[in-house]
């Protein structure tokens, strides 16, 4: 459990001139839930799209399960098994459920795939009903489920998700929570998670960071940064209900 | 009571008055758009003056199909389509069961396709099957094909190349250049060919592979223009505008030939009378091969994971990378597939025509292979194949439209128009389906029970 997966050390991220990471440094350990919180504009999004390289770090290093991934391109990072539901869901529109969740088994030419599909169902329910559907029909809570199915259909080591409860009702929020809890309690599967939702967040995570202004200014455990009266004054108190 | 038919006969009288005003006003448009266009008509006469003609009773036509098509317009076409769109809105999408013909179309058409020479040479005897095969058959079949061929490009990938017709070319010239030169058959060239249009198709596909949408259509189009003005100007291997002439026949693998003078000519060995026409029934099969090659490889293509790394890139490229698709090499095999068939297409052009020069490689061969393939909705093999024979195949039934002289004069040349019906076909299926004939893609991995969700429902974009 202590053993360090991905290690972002002092990255520092542009967009032309305009540095959006000053010098980050975040860590995620094997098997934990780790999240990210901050405000709009933070730099959380930025983190998690440096961690896959699009863009690329301009300083810094990244390490994923010792190697050292800053410079690699996107789809070799994720040949590492760092799978991400990116932000925005980012499914394919006009192909079926059933092809996006083939298309997230394509790293291993779909050798696992009728295996790891059942379990995609037995976790999302509501895909199954819908597995010849096209994507772009769905409703935007069983397109964030689709995306974190498709993530998981390349049986990954870490996985990346970027504000899973962006739009979405609180029940559906609540399932995809209990989704990833479940996920990380029995395969132990190791999740960084970006989010607005501070509270439901942090109460599923293990550890937490909070990001303002592209710089992380507090780190801890959930349960402590959920306590804690300066997080709580900015992220919690009014967001709760 | 009295109130509605009241109102209703009101709603009437104010139609019949608005269709008369708006009929009225596009005559008057009408006439000013066209006084100077149709009215007037400068011409040379004998001695080199310059004549000024009035035809006061063409403009009078044209004035008077426009206010009369506006009047019938507002007053019959448009309630009409109202109707009918509130009795769709009315009726929630009941799926039909699709007919025998309609499911078994693509088996129906191929058998239809591999008769059809026996059964025109029976109907209209050899010499007179010339036209249909070759004219019709041959042509429509090289549309369809080059169409498909860009379908993988523009319809799977969706990567928008405007400048197919390079590949056709590389290919034409492949075929042309190195049968004279070296004296290589055309199957020992064919394949060649397809394999230098690849070459190429990679050449384009690697300065382009960070361009997306229109900037990659501009320098495609760019791309397709070089190669034109390279074969015009390099005149000392391709013989510039001149063309290359006299390009030798295809024979039937070696066995049969159909030079006139060799010994072993089909026509002679198998005792028939002479004719071109055994050469273009030969050719057809040869198309017909080919383009039921393309489609066969496009089907296997989609359903193996470089297919589907196709189609999700075209849907989005973002997700496509995070899954591990390298989308470099991806692009680039969808460029240089595409092409390869672009470069069959080509080399059977050669083949075909015996003569190849730039002409026949301009702009607009793209941009009618490029109006295929948006008009049979992106990605449908069958909307395709019918959009390319109703273009091609209406176009060519333009030139045997010989009656329309007896009406408009015997100047009258109804293939010149080919072009305004082409453009007034495309917005007439861009307005009425806008994702062209065949607009909903198949799924490629089935399931037991087959859900129809319309295409149409389908946001583009992301989701």
């Amino acid at each position: 459990m202590s053993e360090t997966l991905l290690k972002v050390h002092a990255v520092e991220t542009y967009y032309g001139n305009i540095r959006a990471l000053a010098g980050v440094d975040v860590e995620v350990k094997r098997g934990e839930i780790v999240s990210l919180i901050g405000a709009n504009g933070a730099g959380k999004s930025t983190l998690m799209m440096t961690i896959c390289g699009s863009p690329q770090a301009r300083t810094g290093t990244i390490t994923f399960d010792g190697q050292d991934i800053t410079r690699l391109p996107t789809h070799e990072i994720a040949r590492l098994r760092v799978a991400q539901s990116p932000e925005g869901r980012r499914i394919f529109p006009r192909m079926t459920v059933y092809e996006n969740l083939q298309m997230g088994a394509s790293l291993d030419k779909l050798k696992h795939f009728d295996e790891d599909v059942e379990k995609i169902y037995t976790l999302f329910p509501r895909l199954k009903e819908r597995q010849a559907q096209r994507g772009g029909t769905l409703s935007g809570g069983e397109q964030q489920m689709l995306s974190i199915g498709r993530a998981l259909m390349a049986r990954p080591k870490l996985l990346l998700l970027d504000e899973p409860s962006l739009g979405l009702a609180p029940l559906i929020v609540k399932q995809i929570f209990d989704a990833i809890k479940v996920l990380n309690k029995e395969q132990g599967l190791t999740v960084f998670l970006v989010e607005q939702n501070a509270f439901a967040a942090l109460k599923l995570s293990d550890r937490g960071y909070v990001m303002v202004n592209g710089r992380v200014t507090m780190s801890g455990s959930g349960k402590e940064l959920l306590a804690n009266p300066e997080v709580r004054a900015a992220y919690l108190e009014g967001g709760r209900h | 009571m009295a109130t509605t038919t009241y109102s209703t006969e009101n709603a009437a009288g104010n139609l019949t008055a608005r269709a008369l005003r708006e009929g009225f006003y596009a005559g008057l448009v009408a006439f000013g758009l066209f006084f100077l266009f149709v009215g007037l008509e400068t011409t040379q006469n004998i001695r080199n003056e310059l004549v000024l003609n009035q035809r006061w009773g063409l403009l009078a036509i044209f004035v008077a199909v426009a206010a009369v098509g506006r009047f019938l317009g507002v007053l019959y076409l448009q309630p009409w389509i109202a109707s009918r769109k509130a009795a769709r809105a009315a009726v929630v999408d009941k799926a039909a069961p699709e007919g025998f013909f309609v499911r078994n179309f693509s088996k129906i058409a191929i058998v239809a396709l591999v008769l059809m020479p026996p059964v025109v040479v029976s109907l209209v005897g050899v010499q007179g099957s010339l036209k249909w095969v070759d004219n019709f058959g041959i042509q429509i079949l090289i549309y369809v094909m080059l169409a498909w061929g860009l379908n993988i490009v523009v319809g799977l990938a969706g990567l928008l190349d405007l400048g197919y017709v390079a590949f056709y070319a590389v290919g034409a010239y492949s075929y042309a250049l190195l049968s004279q030169h070296f004296g290589f058959s055309f199957w020992v060239l064919l394949p060649l060919a397809g394999i230098l249009a690849a070459f190429w198709g990679m050449i384009l596909g690697f300065p382009v592979l960070r361009l997306k949408g229109d900037y990659l259509a501009i320098v495609t189009l760019a791309f397709g223009e070089i190669i034109r003005l390279v074969l015009i100007n390099w005149t000392e291997v391709t013989r510039g505008t001149f063309g290359i002439s006299s390009i030798p026949k295809a024979s039937v693998f070696g066995i049969w030939s159909f030079d006139v003078g060799a010994a072993n000519n089909f026509a002679k060995v198998f005792g028939l009378p002479m004719s071109s026409a055994y050469y273009k029934i030969f050719l057809f099969y040869v198309i017909l091969a080919l383009a039921l090659l393309t489609a066969y490889v496009t089907i296997r293509l989609r359903r193996m994971p470089i297919g589907r790394a196709w189609e999700a890139l075209r849907e989005d490229e973002i997700a496509c990378r995070s899954l591990g698709i390298n989308t470099v090499t991806t692009k680039l095999t969808a460029f240089a597939t595409g092409a390869m068939f672009g470069g069959f297409a080509g080399s059977f052009f050669a083949v075909r025509q015996g003569f190849v020069s730039p002409e026949s490689f301009v702009f607009l061969e793209s941009a009618i292979i490029l109006a295929i393939v948006v008009l049979g909705g992106m990605g449908s093999l069958v909307g395709i194949a019918v959009a390319a024979t109703v273009m091609v195949g209406g176009t060519e039934l333009l030139r045997e439209m010989t009656f329309l002289k007896a009406i408009f004069g015997p100047d009258f040349t109804p293939e010149l128009y080919r072009m305004l019906i082409f453009g007034l076909a495309m917005v007439i299926v861009m307005v009425w389906k806008p994702r062209g004939f065949v607009g909903s893609r198949e799924p490629t991995a089935f399931l037991h029970e087959r859900k129809a969700v319309s295409g149409s429902f389908t946001k583009e974009g992301h989701g």
